[in-house]
């Protein structure tokens, strides 16, 4: 039998995964903006679900009640952004480089800009938790091109959508 | 709400847009609101930022009031008749705004059907020569 090379001993689970959850947070509680609507982000991997938690301060019109419109499109675009910076930095923070120890420490990555961002509202946002899950279709240097999803108590049944243009960080240092 | 504000009066439905819920929370005051147009306004705040570094105040928010400030527009066009919701709204990002200034919003309803209010809208902060964002959406319009 051939001698198999030897591959270093794996990071144990709880290491990786501190370090991943940590740099997530300090990405998404670095802004205020974030932290004033109310959203966190699930993470199984790589893959980020958006979540915003109900409050009153996001309806839009209390009569029917139902959520504001806009508190949706800021909810989708944040998801947008949020995904599309994790997608950038995960290959750092997968190679153990300073980045995730940087980000604890407050240091904010440079963000992707929104160019423009489209919504298509499918039906009324009810009050309840939302979630939403960014889906990034193009990412070039320059720019990206992300569509996002959003539902609240069924996955198939979503009730907003968007698609958003992003003008990448530069990363030369 | 069936009338419609003409000449000098806003529009009866200006006190509903002062009082949304997430209006209020942003802090946006509804400044005019009649004849298919309405004035929105919404103070820099701290807890609107979006990029910590800057100070800038983030997308989302300036969709909300543009969102808002559309609506208003359709809700006060004299062919419309009661509420409104939007259908899509599209919005493209000029340029950052100013840290600090208050950024103000203009909508126009310029055209609509029985079914469909279209309304277009620019915000600026405190240079008026250079729109922080522009928006374009659809509004439904209740049947009469």
């Amino acid at each position: 039998m051939a001698e198999q090379p030897r591959r270093p001993r794996p990071e144990p689970v709880q290491v990786v995964k501190q370090r991943r959850d940590a740099a997530l947070t300090a990405l998404v509680e670095g802004v205020p903006y974030i932290r004033f609507l109310g959203i966190s982000f699930d993470r199984r991997g790589d893959e980020l679900t958006g979540v915003l938690a109900y409050q009153d301060a996001l309806i839009g019109n209390p009569m029917l009640p139902a959520l504001h419109g806009g508190a949706t499109a800021a909810f989708m675009e944040v998801t947008a952004i949020i995904s599309l910076s994790w997608s950038m930095l995960w290959p750092e923070i997968e190679s153990g480089t300073t980045l995730a120890e940087t980000l604890v420490a407050g240091q904010m990555p440079r963000l992707p800009k929104t160019i423009d961002f489209t919504v298509d509202y499918l039906r009324t946002g009810l009050p309840r938790d939302a979630y939403a899950r960014a889906k990034i279709n193009r990412s070039g240097r320059r720019y990206a091109s992300v569509h996002v999803e959003a539902w609240q108590d069924n996955r198939d049944r979503a009730f907003a959508q968007a698609t958003g243009h992003f003008l990448m960080p530069r990363r030369d240092g | 709400m069936s009338s419609t504000a003409t000449g000098d009066a806003n529009h009866p439905g200006l006190q509903f847009f002062r009082e949304l819920p997430h209006a209020v929370a942003l802090g946006i005051k509804a400044d005019l609101m009649k004849d298919g147009r309405a004035e929105m306004s919404m103070p820099w705040n701290e807890k609107l930022v979006g990029d910590p570094e800057s100070g800038v105040i983030h997308g989302g928010a300036v969709s909300a009031l543009m969102d808002t400030c559309c609506g208003a527009a359709a809700m006060s066009h004299p062919g419309a008749n009661g509420g409104t919701a939007t259908i899509a709204l599209r919005i493209d990002y000029m340029r950052p705004a100013t840290p600090g200034q208050t950024i103000r919003a203009r909508a126009e309803c310029f055209h609509i059907t029985r079914s469909v209010a279209f309304v277009r809208a620019t915000a600026l902060d405190d240079d008026d020569d250079r729109p922080v964002a522009t928006a374009t959406g659809t509004f439904t319009v209740e049947g009469k």
